[in-house]
C-alpha cells in the first residue's frame, strides 16, 4: 500500500500553493481534513475517473464545503483534473475552482459551501441505495463548527429511522472555528453522547492516524442497523508549527517567509513518514 | 362544482407513473394528509419517505435521491417548503441540478384562518428568485395533471404551487391544451388583458364573461408559467390592448404582477395593475372571503377594469 502519510504532505502543499496563488483560502481547516479525505479516497472508496458515473460508485459529500482545497488536492491527484490547472486557476476570474465545492467539476458530486447540508443530501443517497438494493456507501465530512447548525441533527435523526448503515459520517474536530475554541463559541464537547444518543454507531479516532482511520471506516461498513459518525480528532493546521492550533489560520495566506516555513516542514512530515 | 383539489390530481398521476416507474419518490414531512398523499404512501410504502417535521432535511434528503436517479416529489406545506427550507432549495436542488420537484401545498391563503404563519406569499418571490429553479401554479386539476406529467419527463428542479381546496375547472378532460411554459389564452378581447396564475385564473374567466354582457372584450390568459414567463404571451396581450391587469394569491412585491410589470415597462410600455394580497398581515378568514374583502376575484377584476379603461 502507499505510503499514504508521505502523499497527505506533498497533498497539503498542493494546498498551500492553491492558497497563495489563489489570495485565499480556507487553510488550517484543509490541513486537519487531508487524512481523512486521503485515507477515504486512496483507501477505503470505489470511486475514480473511470467510474465516477457508475451508480455503484461510492459518494463522498464535502459537507465543511470551505475546505475544498483539500479535496480540490486529493480529486487532482486521483486523476479526475490536473493539480496545476487548480493551483494556477483556483478563485481566479471565471474559474470552475471555486471557493468551494462546485459539482460542474468531475469527482465533486453536489454544491456545498453553507453548512449543515451534506448530511441530508447523504441520507438521501444512502435511502437511493438501499432502494436500489445496491452495496455502495456514502460519505460526509463535517467540521465541528459546523455541528451548531440545527438542519445536522434534522438528518442524524432521519438517518438512524430509516436505518441508513451505508451512510458513513466523519466529523473533523479540530477544535476550532473562525472565531475561536469551540467550546467558547458553542460548546460540542460529548459528541459520541450526542450522536449515541440519536441512534448512531460512533466511533472516536486520532485523525491524523491512518491505522486508526482505516480500522474505523471498516469497521464502519461491517455495522448494520444503523449510520455510524467517526469522530476524528484533528489538529487544526495539522502539517506545520506555523499554523497548528492557530485560529487565526482558518483563512489565511501565509507570507512568503511563512510560506517558506510551512514547505519545509511538510516536507520534513513527510520524509519522516517515508522512513517511519 | 369540482370536489378533486390540485393537490390530489398530482397524487393521482404519480400514482399512475408510479406504477411502472420505481424512480418515482414521494416525501412528505409528516405531510402525507394536507398533502392528499396518504394513497400514494398506502400503494407504494418502498417508494414514499417520511422524514417528519423537519422541511430543510426534507429537501436535503430529496436532492440525494435525485442524485442517486430518483425522481423525488418532495410535498410540503408551501408556506415551510419554499420558507423553511429555502437554502435547502437554492444549494442542494437548484444550483446543484438535481432532479427534485418541490410540490408545495396549500399555497397562498389557502389556510385562511390560520394566519400568517401558514399563508405562503412569498413563494414566487423566493423561488423564482433562484437561478435554475422553475416556478408553477395550475389552475385547476386537468392543467395540474398536464404539468405533473410534463415535469416527469425531464430532470431538473421546479417548483409547483397548488392550493388546499377544490377550484373549479377552468378545462376539461376532454379539452385542456397544454404546452410546457407556454401560458394559456382564454379569452381574446382587445379592451384590457388580464394575466392571472393558480387559484386566480377562474375569476378572471368569470370577469371575462361578466364584462362581456356589458360590451367589453378581454383577453385572459392563464400564466400558469411563473418561471420561465411565457413572456411571448405577454407582449403579444399587451400589443392588443392598452390596458394589463395581473392577478395573483401573493404578495405585492416579485411575484407574477411584478414579472409582468418589469416585462412591459422595459419592453411595450402600457399601464399595469397589479392585483395581489396586500403587503400587510391578511385578514382573517376562509380564503373566498380573504379574496372577497381584497377584492381579488370576479367582481373585483369588473371594478378594476371598468376603472381603468
Amino acid at each position: 500500500m502507499e505510503n499514504l502519510k508521505a502523499l497527505s504532505f506533498e497533498l497539503r502543499k498542493n494546498v498551500v500553493d492553491m492558497v497563495v496563488e489563489g489570495g485565499g483560502g480556507h487553510i488550517g481547516g484543509d490541513m486537519s481534513v487531508m487524512d481523512i479525505l486521503t485515507e477515504l479516497y486512496f483507501d477505503q472508496m470505489n470511486i475514480s475517473p473511470e467510474n465516477m458515473h457508475s451508480p455503484n460508485r461510492d459518494y463522498l459529500v464535502m459537507s465543511k464545503g470551505h475546505s475544498v482545497e483539500a479535496l480540490y488536492a486529493v480529486l487532482a491527484r486521483k486523476g479526475f483534473f490536473p493539480v496545476g490547472e487548480v493551483i494556477h486557476s483556483f478563485s481566479k476570474f471565471g474559474s470552475q475552482y471555486i471557493g468551494h465545492p462546485n459539482n460542474k467539476l468531475p469527482g465533486i458530486e453536489m454544491n456545498s459551501g453553507s453548512l449543515g447540508h451534506g448530511l441530508s443530501v447523504c441520507a438521501g443517497m444512502a435511502l437511493a441505495g438501499k432502494m436500489d438494493g445496491r452495496k455502495n456507501r456514502v460519505y460526509t465530512v463535517m467540521g465541528d463548527g459546523e455541528l451548531a447548525e440545527g438542519s445536522i441533527w434534522e438528518a442524524a435523526m432521519a438517518a438512524h429511522h430509516h436505518k441508513l448503515d451505508n451512510l458513513c459520517a466523519v466529523i473533523d474536530r479540530n477544535r476550532l472555528q473562525i472565531s475561536g475554541d469551540t467550546e467558547n463559541v458553542m460548546a460540542q464537547d460529548s459528541q459520541e453522547e450526542r450522536w449515541s444518543a440519536f441512534g448512531w454507531h460512533t466511533i472516536p479516532v486520532n485523525g491524523h492516524d491512518y491505522r486508526e482511520l482505516n480500522e474505523a471506516f471498516r469497521e464502519a461498513g461491517n455495522y448494520t442497523g444503523a449510520p455510524t459518525v467517526i469522530i476524528a480528532n484533528t489538529i487544526k493546521g495539522y502539517g506545520s508549527a506555523v499554523m497548528e492550533n492557530k485560529p487565526e489560520w482558518h483563512h489565511r495566506v501565509p507570507t512568503t517567509d511563512e510560506y517558506r516555513q510551512i514547505v519545509r516542514d511538510l516536507e520534513e512530515r513527510k520524509e519522516a513518514a517515508l522512513h517511519e | 362544482m369540482n370536489k378533486i383539489p390540485n393537490r390530489q390530481a398530482i397524487c393521482d398521476v404519480l400514482i399512475e407513473k408510479a406504477k411502472t416507474d420505481k424512480d418515482i419518490v414521494v416525501l412528505c414531512s409528516d405531510s402525507r394528509g394536507s398533502s392528499s398523499m396518504t394513497p400514494f404512501a398506502q400503494e407504494f410504502p418502498e417508494q414514499f419517505v417520511e422524514v417528519g417535521i423537519a422541511e430543510q432535511n426534507l429537501v436535503g434528503i430529496a436532492a440525494g435521491l435525485a442524485k442517486c436517479g430518483k425522481k423525488p416529489f418532495a410535498a410540503s406545506p408551501a408556506s415551510f417548503l419554499s420558507t423553511r427550507s429555502y437554502e435547502q432549495v437554492k444549494v442542494d436542488c437548484a444550483y446543484s441540478n438535481t432532479n427534485v420537484k418541490l410540490i408545495g401545498v396549500s399555497g397562498g391563503v389557502s389556510y385562511g384562518a390560520l394566519g400568517m404563519s401558514h399563508h405562503s406569499a412569498q413563494d414566487i418571490a423566493a423561488m423564482s428568485s433562484v437561478p435554475n429553479m422553475r416556478v408553477y401554479l395550475p389552475s385547476d386539476r386537468f392543467q395540474t395533471a398536464k404539468l405533473i406529467k410534463a415535469l416527469l419527463e425531464d430532470d431538473k428542479p421546479a417548483y409547483i404551487r397548488v392550493g388546499r381546496n377544490p377550484v373549479e375547472d377552468i378545462y376539461s378532460e376532454e379539452f385542456c391544451p397544454f404546452e410546457l411554459n407556454k401560458a394559456n389564452l382564454l379569452a381574446k378581447g382587445e379592451d384590457a388583458a388580464v394575466i392571472a396564475c393558480g387559484e386566480m385564473v377562474r375569476p378572471a374567466v368569470d370577469a371575462a364573461k361578466m364584462l362581456e354582457a356589458e360590451g367589453i372584450y378581454i383577453t385572459v390568459l392563464d400564466m400558469y408559467c411563473l418561471k420561465p414567463l411565457d413572456r411571448e404571451a405577454v407582449l403579444e396581450a399587451a400589443a392588443r390592448t392598452k390596458l394589463l391587469v395581473t392577478m395573483e394569491e401573493h404578495s405585492p412585491f416579485g411575484g407574477l404582477g411584478a414579472m409582468v410589470s418589469q416585462l412591459i415597462g422595459s419592453r411595450a410600455p402600457r399601464k399595469v395593475i397589479n392585483m395581489a394580497l396586500p403587503d400587510a398581515p391578511v385578514i382573517t378568514g376562509t380564503s373566498g372571503e380573504v379574496f372577497e374583502h381584497y377584492g381579488l376575484n370576479a367582481n373585483g377584476l369588473v371594478i378594476v377594469i371598468k376603472e381603468n379603461l
